[in-house]
């Protein structure tokens, strides 16, 4: 395996990623949002009735195509490995509030780069805060932070997350009463069923094979001035422009936006606290949904978390929308941050 | 010997960067994971060095020479 491969393989698998993620919107999904990883589970979340706002209620079969995608390659690649333990509780906080900060700015770090590729420049301010609280949280892993080490656990642990996508698969197919479908609002802007799926596994796969992680390549950069991750971000940017421009889809400005706000400093804020989140667990929320995939336990509580806090987003009135920031949602990015730190303060290590 | 099993990324970075601070010519390594073997074998390549990778029972030792 050389380095230069390596590289190739990211760029590669980042511009696959960058116009399926495009090509989605043509199908049917919000504008700028072929995939968000925060916007989708905090749709699927909806879709269960475990938060009531009804315009954003939909099983996205996305999310489930992710991990069901990197489930299968990690298997065929013999990369599957069921570990877990390592600060399951603390993990689950840094999910909840990543997931807090992402509906603050309305979007994942993997919709941040979709906003910039669609000519939203709201998404600078996002872009500038996530590299913030990278920053933020390098200082604290050069000091010795450490949630600890994982250990092997059962192997019915690694398939609990991959077995709940394939019922939540059945529920979006069958439809049943009990789950819920918007009507009206962006949960009901969606691709067709199997283009979704189809597109979260062959994205999910890739992923896993390239190990993606947007949080990871300014992590690295500043920690190692290691260029690998940030490459497989320059290159779904690249690819989802082009997309963008050939289509129609580019309208650069910062005023009416699609599913986004002008709040500069909340965009700012948002994407700081995702960004010490993700720092202090370990990756995005999207390479927290492949790992799951590949059976770490550890990422599923972290999924679980993410999922938690946008069902508190929405009932509790946190999350943002195109008017602005609730001041309930300011509050809770101030808590974060507060959390964030003490949890890691208190894990620093000699 | 460097312990980076069951660690999240980047530590098992880190710890190999700490430890090359000392300005030993070799080092070697314990992961359990193909993502931590990838981006040490990264780091290590970049700063200079050679690599070998032994895989036995899903753990890897590597021997990391200057």
């Amino acid at each position: 395996m050389s380095v230069v491969s390596e590289k190739q393989r990211i760029i590669i698998a980042g511009l696959i990623i960058g116009a399926i993620a495009s090509f989605l919107v043509l199908a049917g999904n919000p504008q700028n949002m072929g995939f968000c990883i925060a916007c989708f589970i905090r749709d699927s979340v909806g879709g269960l009735g475990l938060h009531r706002a009804a315009p954003v209620q939909y099983i996205r079969p996305e999310i489930i195509g992710l991990v069901l995608g990197a489930f299968l390659l990690s298997w065929f690649r013999g990369e599957r490995s069921a570990k877990g333990g390592s600060a399951p509780a603390t993990r689950f906080t840094l999910g909840f509030f990543t997931m807090i900060g992402c509906l603050i700015f309305l979007g994942c770090p993997f919709r941040m780069i979709l906003r910039l590729a669609g000519g939203d420049w709201n998404a600078i301010m996002g872009l500038l805060g996530f590299t913030g609280g990278i920053a933020v949280g390098t200082v604290f892993l050069k000091r010795g932070y450490s949630l600890g080490r994982t250990y092997i656990v059962s192997k019915m642990d690694s398939y609990i997350m991959p077995v709940a996508q394939v019922i939540l698969l059945g529920l979006v197919v069958a439809a049943p009463a009990f789950i819920f479908f918007t009507e009206k609002g962006p949960g009901a802007i969606h691709a067709p069923l199997w283009i979704s799926l189809a597109a979260g596994l062959v994205v999910g796969g890739l992923a896993q094979y390239s190990r993606l992680c947007m949080v990871g390549g300014i992590r690295d950069i500043i920690l190692f001035k290691e260029t690998k991750l940030i490459l497989g971000f320059i290159a779904i940017l690249v690819a989802a422009f082009l997309v963008n421009i050939s289509v129609g889809n580019f309208h650069p400005g910062f005023v009416k936006q699609p599913i986004a706000h002008t709040d500069g400093l909340w965009n700012f804020l948002g994407m700081a606290l995702a960004g010490l989140c993700c720092t202090l667990m370990g990756g995005c929320p999207l390479r927290q949904l492949i790992l799951s995939g590949e059976g770490n336990s550890d990422s599923m509580i972290t999924v679980v978390g993410l999922a938690a806090g946008a069902a508190f987003a929405h009932n509790f009135g946190l999350a943002a929308s195109g008017t602005g920031v609730p001041v309930a949602g300011q509050i809770a990015v101030g808590v974060g941050f507060v959390i964030a730190l003490v949890i890691a303060v208190k894990n620093m290590r000699k | 010997m460097i312990d980076v099993r069951g660690l999240s990324c980047p530590e098992p970075v880190i710890m190999v960067q700490k430890a090359m601070a000392s300005g030993d010519s070799q080092y070697t390594v314990q992961s359990d994971s193909k993502t931590a073997v990838e981006n040490i074998t990264r780091f290590v390549v970049a700063q200079g060095y050679t690599i070998v990778s032994k895989e036995e029972n899903s753990e890897y030792i590597l021997t990391i020479t200057k």
